[in-house]
């Protein structure tokens, strides 16, 4: 018999567009192919330098996100009552007008009583810059409650960071740890990376209480105990000091090892850096003695305790490096029992890392010249590298644990040395980066800078003449000097308690933060309909923007819908969250593909929805906002797409780096570019531009770096950027809270502040271990990201959802054993703070005394269309409402002390048996009123089958 | 068409590396948003956004723990490890779903040996799927037809894609690249080698079906000995003096 | 497997069926019996078939098209199902046509007449037809590798047993008990056997191990994470699990429908003129009711190697 015809060719569609993916915040390139104006299929987009073509799952279901019956339609005003999700239409007129007059008087009395907090922080380069017209403090994006630890810990050490800022050197690196890591923002970046080594054969080592995902193709699997990765990197750092296997050569080449710290104790000046009279640092020169610590051609001592010109005695940085981590403390049989890794093993993990950093002689024969000018014939390698973020950073004592592996990493000379974690551009900055956070209110109503900064000393805290905090979130106050994004998580309870003050409206976007990113989930929800005895609310005026029938929808009093990702015009800008490599500079647009209005949800009707950046440039024209309005107040910008062309931040600077000038012919910086969307467009959405090859390396103290970074204003000189073992600014808030200086703290945050300025990495326990009977709550728990969804957002994607419904706590089977549990059981979940009631699994890959569950998939019912009896809310849960917003004393924020980032991780817990007959998790809340999506089956792409593939099958592809 | 062809000298097929797969879901998903629109599609979900969603997916990732294996005196000891297990249509040399196919709607193609299902013909008896050991073939409650991956057939040949587009969706996405496309009948070919080289294997070849895939098993895991006896000193405690003589240059 | 009803009404009756046409042509061949009593037994066998392939082509998802199930017959046991009962359906036609002229006669209560060799040959070939189609279903199950219990070397021997028990039951409620009492009781009690040796037999463990599935033999694996939370067509149509003591019990319910009841009920009829109708209608429906159920158990018990995978 002959085989059937077949159409080997079809067409893969009648256009494509390539954009960028927002399924999460990598921002891969992709190419979006439509036939008769449906999405035919979603590629990666092969070019792209983020991911190069391949494609994670949540971008393929794009798809469906784009369909999804969860859009909404057009402009709420609710008339229920708050939380209820009860609203009616409204016309964008209404709207703009509404919320105008909401904020008009606002901006008029005290621009601080409008909290503007963005939950995804992808438009930041916006938002941030709309408050500071605005003239609120009160700004904030979602990395106080992420990463920020990550961030600060490494800006105030490196000058970059780990995150999505910072990366292996995939191609040389022959060892690899990878610090807590699930997912990351680097998502496709760091799963090609490590296919990279895979093919190599470089040696993976995963540290992680469980071992699943990337950890489930490490060549090792270390299951630390959660919150003592610290500890563990001492050891490691002290077993290196012991053996003398470092780098001495890059410390005091890259890094501070041998500046003087001046000793004395009660002094104001004890614990500083030795300085001469213009305000140099000074270091030991062997001959010479006290010289420019920053000149070269020295021989700097390391050790050793130096009497400076005028009296005073310093000892080099290294000094008291060493012998604070030579410290039997610190050995590894000293800390094995509290981290579960036995002393063997950390030695020769120690012994591993110093064999790749330094037997593994790894060169490349490129030539480049230092910041002073002297020239290399080559790089040296250490072929080294690590990656970490929220198993370090979402702990109380994160800040100090990511120190604490930058000063194992600098140790072994692996920052930016070929092999080694790689600074991506525009970082390495200044430590720490320059920019302060704005405070004082400009002539015409205005910030004086943007609301997040970086604190350089206790100056620059935002409190007001008592030390008390001056923002709503108490970022950069004295309970969270370095706060640097700021404090999305204690927002909403002092907006409430009115703590500092009373605000009058909070405006949102992209936050779902009466779920699965607030903490204390259930009493979130209540502060959020809480009432005066007048009934009037706690917090009276709620304006929120989603795109989809989230949870947070319904606490909204005016919501204004966003479009899809396929139908707005979006910037990925340097001036943001940039999407560099090692090797280029990039930046990326999003554009619309569609018209939202030709894209109904079921209810057949035209979608009325905007994007929200172009609503919020509106909204500020209306409110005349500086830099918004033309001297005739008329609008500035017509839309988003307008602001990105033609805005400027600076002369030349503008949102986008590429083809600017007025021909398109500058890079970086130049006049704007009238046509610049449209030369995105045609480079498939980004931009990007390689950094000349000899200045890939050593990026800190590479001159041809620092020269081509200085060009495009990533640095604001060409001075070699010195990496930061010892921190002074810390030390000088530790000075303050010892009583030196003209700010110190109110007392009751001396003590504490004392205690964590530390400017040595410290390891303590995280609050909650420390603040909760170890007897009573024994286990950890903790959450990790499923890497084939992001956070709620595809809870309503028909693809990714039919993956995953429900999640469960996985436990040990040893403990579960312990327990008395059983497979599928329903158990209760006590914390200091909640209990919860959900079903237990057993997996023998989880350190056996923490349990685990996957994040954001427990969802409230009724949200985001989903049926009122789908598994997402019968069984499915959020460990969110076990997590306390505030300690266990309730002192401060559950969150480090020193950044304020979110200590999700720090959650102990006890389970057992459910004595109830359970068969849905508690606790559940009253449904959504929303109306459920349609539930017919899905048929899609019937049509485009059918048109290159002709069948009998029918061609009726319609979705809701 | 359920007559098998004579065995053909093309062999195509997937190579996955389940040293490398992370279990991202990535060629899942990859897999049904090409094949929707596809020769194959459309890949049918049902329930979509009620209690118990189910669809056609021609490509599942399932995961494993593994437990250790103690040493023996041929192989050093292998800790637990977790597993990441894609699982699709191995395009079988001898495939007895195709030889129970009573309409002919099941067929391997003689030139290069990839098994598809004719769902025209298809009367939805689901004998195939009982006759498949893989679990490799999904039925369509919505289309009433059986549905089965297609090797992407209609990317892997298509002149309108760019030659290095010219492979299987769920090659093209997967971020770690551990599924490689080729063909396997050519002992030169990329994916002969590799297979070589890592060993690949069949799954369950004492069945008969001669499955065309293969999957590179996990390398051994390289935890390192921590009983390798410690050469360094213990007993002196080293302190910064030590690098008092040491000369450095800035 | 997943016991879908139309499946197992479609065995269990069109085996009776085609195991009353046996018996029937049986007799034709033999030259006993009335022609009327015959053609009723050929009509009531013809129904019962046809309602078992009806009732199997609403397991179909496009039952229009189930003409091409015909084309396969070189490779497909379904298909040559599918042929062999249209066979037999040809046959059963052509030897209710060999008895219609003794019909016609006015002899139909007479006894039978002598046939001729072309009538001997069409009865012959009915039996075997009818047989062969039983043995082509009972292939279609035991030919598949990936289910082991379906292997068994008894399956086929069972099936062709079952229709020959169920269906004699049958002729002899229409045509009334005869001789052949003793050798209903003698398949009652050999199926009885062979359905305690199978049920056995199965109980071992599939014969591969879920390291074996994933390629990894030598391992063990457990599972951690299924691809998908909720139940999916494979889960659904291979992975059905019927739980331990519902088996048992539905073992227990079987041997007794199918085996005991009808031997106690069958054990007068042994001796002459010791019998009754309504016992012998009882015995037959009990047995359809116990292959009912042993088919049930056929499905639900036998386990897919695919799920070593879940
Ligand atoms: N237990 C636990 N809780 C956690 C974490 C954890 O690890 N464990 N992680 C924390 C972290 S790091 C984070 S970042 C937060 C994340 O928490 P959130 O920042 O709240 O993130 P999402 O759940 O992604 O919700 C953001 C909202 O964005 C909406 N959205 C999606 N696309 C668009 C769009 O195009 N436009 C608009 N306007 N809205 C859109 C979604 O509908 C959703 O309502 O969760 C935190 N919560
Ligand atoms: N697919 C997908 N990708 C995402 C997201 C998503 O929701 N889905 N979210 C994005 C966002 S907002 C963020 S912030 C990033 C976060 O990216 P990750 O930080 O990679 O994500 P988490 O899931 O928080 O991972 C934390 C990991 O740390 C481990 N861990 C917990 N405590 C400890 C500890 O004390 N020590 C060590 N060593 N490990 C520990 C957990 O087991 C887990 O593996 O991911 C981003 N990417
Ligand atoms: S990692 Fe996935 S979801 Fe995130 S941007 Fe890239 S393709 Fe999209
Ligand atoms: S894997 Fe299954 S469906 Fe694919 S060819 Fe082999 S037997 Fe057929
Ligand atoms: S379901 Fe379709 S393809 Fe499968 S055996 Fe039946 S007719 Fe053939
Ligand atoms: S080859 Fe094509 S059809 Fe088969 S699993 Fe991969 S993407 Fe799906
Ligand atoms: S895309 Fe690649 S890494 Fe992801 S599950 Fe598939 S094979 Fe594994
Ligand atoms: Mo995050």
């Amino acid at each position: 018999m002959r085989e059937p015809q077949l159409n080997p060719s079809p067409s893969p569609g009648d256009a494509v567009h390539a954009t960028t993916c927002y399924m999460c915040a990598c921002r891969c390139g992709i190419k979006v192919w439509t036939l008769e104006g449906r999405i035919r299929y979603i590629q990666g987009n092969p070019d792209h330098p983020v991911n190069r073509g391949v494609l994670c799952a949540k971008g393929s279901a794009g798809l469906m996100q784009h369909y999804s019956p969860a859009r909404l339609t057009r402009p709420l005003l609710r008339v229920g009552e708050r939380g209820k999700g009860e609203f009616k239409e409204i016309g964008w007129d209404e709207a703009m007008a509404i919320a105008t007059s909401w904020l008009a008087p606002i901006r008029a009395r005290n621009p601080d009583e409008l909290a503007f907090f963005t939950g995804r922080d992808q438009s930041q380069a916006l938002t941030g810059w709309w408050a500071q017209q605005f003239g609120t403090v009160n700004y904030a994006a979602h990395g106080g409650f992420c990463s920020v630890n990550m961030a600060a810990g490494g800006l105030y050490t490196l000058g970059g960071s780990f995150w999505e800022f910072g990366e292996p050197d995939w191609d040389h690196t022959q060892y690899l740890m990878l610090w807590g890591v699930a997912e990351d923002h680097d998502s496709n970046p760091i799963k090609l990376g490590l296919g990279k080594l895979k093919a190599r054969g470089a040696k993976i080592v995963a540290v992680n209480p469980v071992r699943s995902g990337y950890g489930a193709i490490a060549d090792e699997w270390i299951g630390i105990r959660p919150g003592t990765d610290g500890l563990f990197a001492f050891a490691l750092i002290h077993e290196l000091l012991r053996s003398d296997r470092i780098d001495l050569d890059y410390l005091v080449r890259y890094a501070n090892a041998h500046w003087l710290v001046v000793r004395n104790p009660g002094g104001a000046d004890d614990g500083l850096f030795a300085r001469d009279l213009d305000g140099n640092v000074l270091c030991w020169d062997r001959e010479r003695g006290a010289v420019d610590a920053r000149a070269v051609d020295t021989t700097p001592m390391v050790v050793g305790e130096y009497t400076l010109p005028g009296g005073r005695t310093a000892v080099p940085v290294f000094q008291l490096l060493a012998e604070r981590y030579l410290d039997p403390q610190y050995a590894p049989d000293a800390v094995s029992e509290r981290c579960g890794i036995p002393g063997d093993t950390i030695r020769r993990i120690a012994r591993e890392l110093a064999s790749a950093a330094f037997d593994s002689k790894l060169s490349l024969p490129i030539a480049w010249t230092d910041a002073w000018g002297r020239e290399h014939a080559t790089m040296e390698g250490r072929a080294v590298s690590m990656h970490a973020m929220r198993g370090i950073s979402a702990h109380s004592n994160g800040f100090h644990t990511c120190r604490a592996l930058h000063v194992l990493q600098l140790l072994l000379g692996a920052v930016d040395a070929p092999g080694s974690f790689r600074f991506q551009p525009p970082f390495p900055k200044p430590i720490p980066p320059g920019n302060r956070p704005g405070k004082a209110r400009r002539a015409d109503g205005g910030l004086d800078s943007t609301p997040l900064g970086f604190v350089h000393a206790p100056e620059d805290l935002v409190v007001d003449a008592d030390g008390q905090p001056r923002r709503i979130d108490h970022a950069y106050s004295w309970a969270y000097p370095l706060a640097a994004h700021g404090m999305m998580h204690t927002m909403i309870r002092n907006a409430w308690a009115g703590d500092p003050y009373r605000i009058d409206t909070l405006l949102m976007f992209m936050a779902n933060m009466s779920w699965n990113s607030a903490m204390n989930t259930s009493e979130t929800m209540h502060w959020l309909t809480d009432t005066f005895e007048d009934g009037e609310y706690r917090i009276p005026r709620i304006i929120y923007s989603d795109a989809y029938a989230s949870e947070m929808v319904a606490y909204a009093d005016l919501v204004l819908p966003d479009t899809t990702y396929l139908e707005r015009h979006d910037a990925i800008s340097l001036l943001d969250r940039p999407i560099s490599d090692a090797d280029c500079a990039s930046d990326a647009i999003r554009h619309p593909i569609f018209d939202s209005a030709t894209q109904p949800t079921d209810d057949g009707r035209p979608r009325d929805v905007r994007g929200f950046q172009t609503v919020l440039l509106e909204l500020g024209a209306r409110l005349g906002l500086p830099g918004m309005v033309e001297a005739d107040g008329a609008p500035k910008y017509a839309d988003y797409a307008d602001y990105i062309v033609n805005h400027e931040r600076t002369p030349g600077v503008g949102l986008l780096a590429g083809w600017r000038g007025e021909d398109g012919s500058l890079e970086g910086k130049g006049a704007p570019n009238p046509h610049q969307l449209q030369q995105y467009i045609a480079h498939g959405g980004f931009w990007h531009s390689p950094i000349p090859e000899s200045a890939r390396y050593y990026k800190m103290a590479n001159r041809d770096y620092l020269r081509w970074a200085h060009g495009f204003g990533f640095v604001p000189n060409e001075q070699p950027i010195v990496m930061q073992l010892y921190s002074e600014t810390l030390q000088k808030f530790r000075l303050a809270a010892l009583g030196h200086g003209a700010h110190q703290p109110p007392d009751e945050h001396r003590t504490r502040v004392a205690t964590y300025f530390d400017p040595l990495p410290i390891w303590y326990e995280p609050f909650e271990h420390d603040q909760t009977s170890r007897e009573t709550y024994p286990l950890s728990a903790i959450t990790q990201r499923p890497m084939h969804m992001y956070h709620a957002w595809h809870s309503q994607n028909a693809w990714l959802r039919q993956i995953q419904t429900r999640n469960a706590l996985f436990v040990h089977p040893d403990t579960g054993a312990r327990y008395g549990l059983a497979e599928d059981d329903w158990v209760d979940v006590d914390s200091h703070h909640g209990t919860i009631t959900v079903q237990v699994r057993f997996a023998g890959n989880v350190q056996p005394d923490t349990v685990w569950t996957w994040n954001a998939i427990g969802k409230r019912r009724g949200a985001w269309r989903l049926s009122k009896d789908a598994p997402e809310s019968k069984r499915g849960f959020l460990l969110n409402h076990l997590i306390s917003d505030v300690t266990p004393k309730g002192d401060y924020a559950n969150a480090d002390p020193v950044t304020g980032q979110a200590a999700w991780f720090d959650l102990r817990v006890r389970i057992r048996k459910s004595d109830a007959t359970a068969d849905e998790s508690a606790p559940q809340f009253a449904p959504l009123q929303f109306k459920p999506a349609p539930d017919h089956p899905l048929r899609y792409g019937a049509k485009s089958r059918n048109h290159e593939h002709p069948s009998k099958t029918s061609t009726d592809d319609t979705l809701p | 068409m359920t007559d098998l062809p004579p065995p053909s000298k093309k062999k195509l097929g997937l190579v996955i590396d389940l040293d490398t797969c992370v279990g991202c879901h990535a060629c899942a998903t990859g897999c049904k948003q090409w094949n929707s629109g596809g020769m194959a599609g459309p890949v049918t979900d049902e329930k979509p956004y009620g209690k118990d969603p189910a669809g056609v997916w021609f490509n599942r990732i399932h995961a494993y723990e593994l437990e250790q294996v103690p040493a023996t005196p041929e192989a050093p000891a292998q800790p637990a490890m977790t597993l990441h297990f894609p699982r699709s249509c191995l395009h079988c040399e001898t495939p007895a779903c195709v030889t129970v196919c009573p309409t002919g709607a099941s067929y391997k193609r003689a030139s290069d040996g990839i098994v598809l299902v004719d769902e025209d013909k298809c009367i939805g008896c689901k004998l195939c799927s009982w006759a498949c050991p893989y679990g490799a073939r999904e039925y369509s409650e919505v289309e009433g037809v059986m549905k089965k991956c297609t090797l992407c057939v209609d990317r892997i040949y298509n002149e309108n894609l760019p030659e290095s587009e010219r492979e299987p969706a769920c090659v093209q996405v997967c971020p770690t690249r551990a599924r490689h496309f080729g063909d396997l009948g050519d002992p030169e070919s990329k994916v002969s080698k590799l297979v070589a080289e890592r060993g690949g294997l069949p799954l369950l070849p004492e069945l008969g079906y001669a499955p065309v895939n293969r999957y590179l098993p996990p390398r051994p895991r390289r935890a390192g000995g921590d009983d390798v006896a410690v050469a360094e000193d213990t007993t002196t405690e080293a302190t910064p003096k030590r690098w008092l003589d040491r000369i450095l240059r800035r | 497997m997943h016991p879908a009803l139309s499946v197992i009404f479609f065995t269990t009756l069109s085996g009776a069926g085609y195991g009353l046409l046996f018996w029937t042509a049986y007799a034709v061949l033999c030259g006993q019996g009335q022609p009327r009593a015959l053609l009723i037994a050929i009509a009531v066998s013809v129904v019962l078939s046809t309602i078992g392939l009806l009732s199997s082509l609403w397991h179909l998802g496009k039952p229009a098209r189930a003409w091409r199930a015909f084309s396969q017959w070189r490779t497909s046991w379904l298909s040559r199902e599918g042929v062999a009962s249209l066979a037999t359906f040809v046959a059963a036609v052509a030897l209710a046509a060999t008895l219609l002229p003794d019909l016609m006669d006015g002899d139909a209560r007479g006894t039978m007449p002598s046939f001729d060799w072309t009538g001997r040959g069409i009865a012959v070939l009915a039996m075997a037809m009818a047989m062969a189609t039983v043995f082509c279903t009972a292939m279609i199950y035991a030919s598949l590798k990936p289910i082991p219990a379906w292997r068994h070397r008894l399956v086929p021997t069972v099936y062709v047993l079952f229709a020959l028990f169920t269906g004699g039951l049958l002729d002899m409620v229409i045509r009334g008990p005869d001789s052949s009492a003793l050798l209903l009781i003698l398949l009652a009690a050999a199926l009885w056997i062979m359905k305690v040796r199978y049920w056995r037999a199965i109980g071992a463990a599939l014969p591969a191990t879920r390291g074996d599935a994933i390629g990894l033999p030598g391992r063990t694996a457990t599972v951690f994470e299924r691809p998908h939370t909720e139940a999916n067509y494979l889960t659904r149509e291979m992975g059905f699990v019927v739980a331990r003591k519902h088996a048992k019990w539905l073992r227990v319910a079987s041997v007794a429908l199918f085996a005991v009841i009808p031997i106690v009920l069958l054990a007068p009829v042994i001796v002459p003129h010791l019998h009754s109708m309504p016992l012998l209608v009882v015995a037959a429906l009990s047995a359809l009711a116990g292959a009912f159920v042993e088919r049930w158990l056929f499905f639900a018990e036998a386990k897919h190697m695919v799920t070593l995978y879940y």
